[in-house]
């Protein structure tokens, strides 16, 4: 006669830490969405040798919206490691803060790049440098908004006692995306900004 | 399984007990069967049919969809080849011609042969990884739905005398809005990126699956190869994807909102299309046939009557297939007048390719020629499929070599050898593999004598349509155009093309008749009817809802023939081991070893992937008729949608006891 049993070793449910299905599915977003941006730069690099004219053809862009933007990016995945940390570890209002903080600083890179965007002498649709950057700018920028929209429904899933102390990998989850949109914005200002003055 | 049985206990709430190595008891009883019937069965009503998470009913549906993409993308080409039966002929116009053959090529390389692959894929994968279920169960049906809307979304546009007119490639500047002003190619370019959405979401699914969703000891070196051909073609997707998705992208912006990205007065680059498209289009000619090669490597040798010779060498030649594929997409562009010496080294790097394709060919036939074979209808489809590819296979070599290229590209000796490829690696591989694993699936037998016919139907009209391509090809007959002289020598050729290719679609109408009736009226196949050695044979035809009443144990790379290979003194067991019955849940194990690991709550039956794919459907109708406001409505309730779908539930699971079942 066969009969089910039960043992006394347990095994968690869905996974380990931040480390569950999810997880490993979001690794997939990465790999396609990073790969996304290779192909942007690489149209850029290949706009930018096989044209005839100057590339950029008005000079290398500015710095000054641009550095304070990426201090803000950068700046708020360190915060929100730090927010993620201390709710893990139950303190739910530090988590709240740094969450809250995080938002700010994310929405205030996306004033300055919109107010960069404002300020361009060039129009989408002038020449292929003004349609590549602003497609390449654009696509991290509409990445950056979906962060902020995660993040902000993660603030008031929290407020609203939804997620707690236990949902560890919801937290990872947002916090990966935030930390792979700031390391892409890196890529991607290396290649707008900084690429046109090493030549 | 060793590995399971040897650790000690109770490291870290982990489950490390061991099981005592028992023979297989007797199967589940129904009280388990009942119970597990219930967690895992569908709701009832509408809810239940467009809210399945089912992988078992989504694959079914995929593999139904893409053969009805098959026959009208079949339809298409046979109109075609009426036109080109006769030189000066006029049935078609020359507009008419354009949309058939690019909607031909679009139809079954994106709508026909990929998703073909997925829906054999999303039904097989848990049953030979011995799970219940795939990673991610909504995404599976949000894969599903998407593909469907987008394949109707470029569809659509067929009887309004709008489908995509530029050719599968769709390469610029044809399809710029200057020599193409209708919305034929913002139809094409909206309609991959909507397809693209739906293959990106299936493969992570897929990778996804392999790393947590197998059975306690299936390490990566016992899994079956379709497995390695469907991750391979998976993780490909992944990378190439993106690559035609921005290229649809940016041609899209090009033609509405008057960017330059390919425009050269603008300061463009019309061969950018040209790199990126090739950049995704080659990988992907290896992602439409490495899980249809592997179906061939799981299938054949159960007719051969033994394991496949050289499985480890298969496996890594398969992933080394698709690496090698990614960095030879130049070879679809030696004509654009690049310079020789990128040529050169691309076309080296393609004859490359020849050497792992070749350690599949040999494997298949050494199997053959060892194996005790039966001559059953899925051993004439599979061997068809080695003869084939050798031909196709060789024809690739000739046009890897820059002089022969120079000749022929855009001939029809290009379009034999990617049908040869094509159809003899994906559609033989397919047509076989139903009739290898139809039983499994619906509980009952193809009829082999009407299968002789299907395969003789199909075979001989195969080779006579494509064979003398070839020979049209070099004597340079181009590709692409609608109609031909009568004093050009080609009129007796094409006749014979065209006589072919309605005998092949005979075949195909025999095969669909050999499907009915073997439904209605097939012999009942048992549990396992061909003598399989793979966990899918292990459970009773058509496999229940929540596929394993138990969570088997693997111990070797064929639990089913255990005792007549002696593999060592180890043994599977697949009548004690894991029973997961507290909800619908399943076991997760560590990627690289297969060792249980954590116990996976699944979700239920689901309206969101339906509702979402409605809302990106109404989000690229939008786009399409260029109304910002209907796309923004659509886009609003995409996001809806998915925050629902992430919406936690209040208290997280915490650890649970296993219950085993011995």
């Amino acid at each position: 006669m066969t009969e089910a049993r039960t043992l006394d070793q347990t095994l968690p449910v869905h996974g380990r830490g931040q480390v569950g299905t999810a997880w490993w599915g979001m690794l997939c977003l990465f790999a396609t969405e990073g790969i996304l941006f290779g192909y942007l730069i690489f149209s850029y690099a290949y706009l930018g040798s096989q044209g005839y004219s100057d590339w950029p053809p008005s000079g290398p862009p500015a710095l000054r919206l641009a550095i304070p933007a990426t201090i803000l990016l950068v700046g708020s995945s360190f915060v929100l490691e730090w927010a993620r940390r201390n709710a893990n570890r139950g303190n739910a209002g530090r988590g709240r803060i740094g969450l809250g903080i995080t938002i700010a600083m994310g929405a205030g890179f996306m004033a300055l790049s919109l107010k960069e965007w404002a300020d361009k002498p060039f129009a989408l649709a002038d020449s292929s440098y003004s349609s590549i950057y602003f497609l390449l700018t654009g696509t991290h920028l509409a990445h950056v908004a979906l962060g902020l929209a995660a993040l902000i429904v993660l603030f008031a899933w929290s407020i609203a006692g939804r997620v707690g102390g236990g949902h560890e990998q919801h937290r990872a989850l947002a916090t990966l995306y935030w930390h792979f949109v700031d390391v892409v914005w890196l890529f991607v200002f290396l290649t707008i900004y900084v690429s046109p003055r090493m030549v | 399984m060793s590995a399971i049985a040897d650790a000690a206990p109770g490291q870290g709430g982990r489950w490390t007990g061991p099981l005592d190595p028992k023979p297989p008891a007797s199967p589940n009883p129904a009280e388990v069967a009942e119970r597990l019937e219930n967690i895992w069965g569908d709701a009832p009503g509408l809810r239940g049919w467009f809210g399945t998470v089912d992988h078992k009913t989504i694959g079914v549906r995929y593999m139904i969809t893409s053969f009805v993409f098959l026959i009208l993308g079949g339809l298409e080409a046979l109109v075609m080849r009426i036109q080109l039966a006769q030189p000066n002929a006029t049935t078609l116009s020359p507009e008419q011609y354009n949309q058939l053959f690019s909607l031909h090529g679009v139809t079954m390389i994106f709508l026909y042969a990929m998703p073909v692959l997925s829906g054999f894929s999303n039904y097989l994968w848990p049953l030979m990884l011995g799970s219940r279920d795939m990673a991610f169960p909504r995404l599976n049906a949000l894969s599903y739905w998407l593909f469907l809307a987008a394949g109707i979304f470029l569809y659509a546009s067929f009887p309004l005398g709008a489908a995509p007119d530029g050719g599968w490639f769709g390469y610029v500047p044809n399809t710029a809005r200057e020599y193409s002003p209708g919305p034929n190619i913002d139809v094409y370019c909206l309609g991959l990126i909507f397809l693209g959405i739906s293959t990106t979401v299936g493969a992570a699914n897929f990778v996804v699956t392999l790393l947590r969703m197998r059975a306690p000891g299936m390490s990566v070196n016992r899994l079956p190869i379709i497995i390695w051909g469907t991750l391979t073609a998976s993780v490909a997707n992944l990378f190439a994807v993106p690559a035609v998705s921005l290229a649809c992208l940016m041609l899209w912006l090009d033609r509405n909102h008057g960017t330059h990205f390919y425009d050269i007065a603008g300061g463009g680059q019309p061969l950018l299309w040209q790199h990126l498209f090739w950049l995704f289009g080659h990988p992907w000619v290896y992602a439409i046939v490495l899980p249809a090669m592997g179906m061939v490597s799981d299938a054949l040798p159960v007719h051969c009557r033994r394991p496949l010779v050289g499985y480890t060498l298969v496996a890594t030649a398969t992933v080394a297939t698709m690496v090698v594929g990614f960095g030879v997409w130049l070879h679809h562009m030696f004509a654009t007048g690049l310079p020789v010496l990128a040529l050169s080294f691309f076309s080296a790097a393609s004859f490359v390719i020849a050497i792992p394709s070749a350690v599949s060919v040999f494997s298949w036939i050494a199997t053959i020629y060892t194996g005790r074979v039966r001559l059953t209808v899925p051993f004439l489809f599979f061997t068809s499929v080695i003869l084939l590819f050798v031909i196709g296979g060789v024809s690739g070599v000739m046009t890897a070599s820059l002089a022969f290229d120079w000749q022929l590209t855009d001939t029809y000796f290009i379009v034999a050898h990617l049908h040869y490829v094509l159809i003899g690696i994906n559609l033989f591989a397919v047509v076989g593999a139903i009739y290898h694993w139809l039983p499994k699936m619906s509980g009952r037998m193809m009829d082999e004598r009407l299968g002789r016919w299907v395969f003789g139907f199909m075979f001989i009209g195969f080779n006579l349509a494509f064979l003398p391509m070839h020979w049209l090809g070099l004597i340079g007959m181009p590709r692409r155009v609608w109609t031909y002289g009568a004093d050009m020598g080609f009129s007796a050729t094409n006749l014979v093309v065209s006589i072919g290719a309605f005998v092949f679609a005979t075949g195909i109408l025999l095969f669909l008749v050999n499907i009915a009736t073997a439904l209605r009226s097939g012999r009942p196949a048992g549990p396992d009817p061909w003598g399989g050695p793979t966990l899918e044979w292990a459970i009773p035809s058509p496999p229940p809802v929540y596929n394993f009443a138990i969570i088997p144990l693997v111990a070797t790379r064929h639990p089913l023939w255990e005792d007549q290979l002696d593999e060592g003194s180890e043994r599977s067991q697949l009548a004690s081991g894991f029973l997961l019955d507290n909800g619908k849940e399943t076991l997760g194990v560590t990627p690289l070893d297969g060792e249980p690991d954590v116990i996976l709550k699944m979700p239920g039956d689901s309206l969101l992937p339906f509702a979402f794919s409605v809302a990106a459907l109404v989000l690229f109708g939008g786009l399409l008729v260029g109304s910002a406001w209907i796309a923004v409505i659509g886009g609003a309730a995409a996001i809806i949608a998915l925050v629902v779908w992430f919406r936690p539930h209040p208290t997280p699971e915490a650890c649970e006891k296993v219950r085993i079942y011995d």
